[in-house]
């Protein structure tokens, strides 16, 4: 047996998750005012089963990145890979991405498990399988309880843990996460950031977390990439080699600092004007 | 039961009101028939079996003309709604079919298809058809954008978004709809059966008024058909409380 199939097996004995590339990608929306360029000439390699933090503030694109590597949005120009084959473009629905939105995005009228098991309901599982899989998933986002409540009957945090396990019920190997926290208040966020953390540990998968927040992007990530304003593309990635479990006052310690000083630098260079001495929101 | 004493309240009221006018004016029963005339004519007619030969040939005008106008103003609402194209292709025929008045309608109807239950019931379908189609409309471009981006975001069908989606998010519209629909069906009735048919609360209505002059026989049979939409519109109602989420 030669290493490169012992690394093949050893890769598929070992779900974790599947490398998203990004080959100078640029999105550009039609608009009265003539084209809205989204994103430019974006490159970026995303390994298998890293969490990696984009960070920018509004307006540049992040969430585009995202619609890109969901297959939501197609690139205007440039290629994007979901996996090694070389025409593994992605595509809406094909269950290799979990999506996980800013807003909750709960059906008003699905009681919550129906809206766990959204995913599969679409994809015509039978139903016992539905259930099975979404007591499964709320179990893991600690929502066992709540599953014949309506969305509205839910308290934000909750909506939101309903939104990640509607994400992970079909356990994709690709987790994608529009700044899923941002509403929420502070404290509620960092015991969010911690149970994420921990679910990604139990069960490595490739994770692509927005956000505008410099210590939660410390926090989380294995790789912080900071974007340019609009049009977005990667201004800098900078490795975060810090050991894991992470704790919420990781922000305290020298390492961290370091590299918090390093991504506000960068911000404030890339977009001087929007970043305020207290812009950690 | 509060509602119940509110609503028998409101009709003793009513009643009392018009014997009042009857009294007061003096005003003979083949002008405005007092309501104990009227409820004693009504008996007789019910005896007689009058009443409800026309009746049951009125409603099931109204019921299938409703149910064939609304289940297809629903699916042609869908259409519109969902795509701009076919909206500007179909709303000027659709609008156009609801600027000629239906009185001038029903007569063309009647011959083309024959002076049957048939062309009634095209009549109560046409003039049910258009504020539940415009309704539909309306309601499907209401859905959350965003929970439509979340279905694609899951792989949903283009009829999957409007199954999950679209048409839920639009049923508080389409009742709307559907009120004023099951309403306009007894109009549409009573249209149709006097440009052509040999029964019908319509041509109850027409004998008793030229015929007969039998005034008393005529608010038998408004009161009839009032009764009819009430019902309807009731039924309708409790239909939306139950599918409709609050």
């Amino acid at each position: 047996m030669t290493i490169e199939a012992a690394k093949e097996m050893s890769r598929a004995s070992m779900p974790a998750g599947l490398p998203v590339r990004l080959d100078d990608v640029s999105v550009a929306f039609p608009s009265a005012a003539g084209p809205l360029v989204a994103l430019r000439n974006l490159t970026l390699d995303i390994p298998a089963g890293s969490l990696t933090v984009v960070i920018g503030p509004n307006g540049c694109g992040k969430s585009t990145l995202l619609r890109v590597i969901a297959g939501l949005v197609a690139p205007t120009s440039g290629d994007v890979q979901l996996g090694e084959g070389a025409r593994d473009a992605p595509q809406a629905g094909d269950g290799r991405v979990g999506l996980a939105f800013q807003q909750p995005r709960l059906v008003p009228w699905l009681s919550t498990l129906e809206n766990v098991a959204l995913p599969l309901a679409l994809a015509r599982a039978p139903i016992a399988q539905r259930r099975g899989r979404a007591l499964e998933a709320l179990e893991r986002v600690g929502l066992a309880d709540a599953t014949g409540l309506r969305p509205a009957q839910l308290s934000g945090g909750m909506a939101q843990r309903a939104g990640l396990a509607r994400a992970l019920i079909t356990d994709p190997p690709v987790l994608l996460l529009d700044e899923p926290f941002s509403a929420l208040d502070a404290l509620t966020r960092e015991g969010f950031d911690g149970e994420l953390q921990s679910l990604w540990m139990d069960r490595p998968r490739t994770v692509v977390l927005v956000t505008h927040s410099v210590s939660e992007a410390v926090r989380m990530a294995d790789r912080i990439v900071v974007m340019t304003a609009r049009p977005g593309s990667v201004a800098r990635m900078i490795p975060v080699d810090l050991p894991r479990p992470r704790r919420a006052a990781l922000s305290g310690e020298p390492a961290a600092a370091a590299i918090d000083a390093t991504v506000r630098a960068t911000l404030a260079e890339v977009h001087p004007a929007d970043l305020t001495p207290w812009g950690d929101r | 039961m509060k509602r119940l004493t509110a609503t028998l309240f409101s009709l003793a009221a009513f009643l009392v009101a018009w014997k009042l006018l009857t009294v007061v004016t003096g005003t003979p029963d083949y002008i405005l028939p007092a309501p104990e005339v009227v409820a004693e004519r009504g008996l007789r007619a019910i005896g007689s079996g009058i009443l409800w030969e026309h009746t049951a040939v009125t409603l099931s005008e109204i019921l299938i003309g409703f149910a064939l106008g609304a289940v297809s103003a629903v699916a042609v609402g869908t259409a519109l709604g969902k795509s701009v194209v076919v909206e500007r292709v179909l709303s000027p025929y659709i609008v156009a079919a609801q600027s000629v008045p239906i009185l001038a309608l029903a007569p063309l109807l009647d011959i083309w298809f024959g002076g049957g239950l048939l062309a009634r019931v095209l009549v109560c379908a046409l003039i049910v058809f258009f504020p539940i189609a415009i309704a539909t409309m309306v309601g499907i471009r209401s859905a959350d954008p965003l929970l439509s981006e979340m279905l694609r975001s899951l792989g949903a069908t283009t009829g999957q978004l409007t199954a999950r989606l679209e048409i839920p998010s639009a049923l508080p519209v389409i009742f709307g709809g559907l009120r004023v629909g099951v309403t306009l069906a007894v109009i549409g009735a009573v249209v149709a059966e006097w440009a052509g048919a040999s029964s019908g609360l319509g041509v109850l209505i027409n004998i008793a008024d030229q015929g007969l002059f039998d005034t008393p026989l005529m608010f038998v049979a408004l009161a009839t058909l009032a009764i009819i939409g009430i019902t309807l519109h009731g039924l309708v109602v409790v239909a939306e409380r139950r599918l409709v989420l609050r």
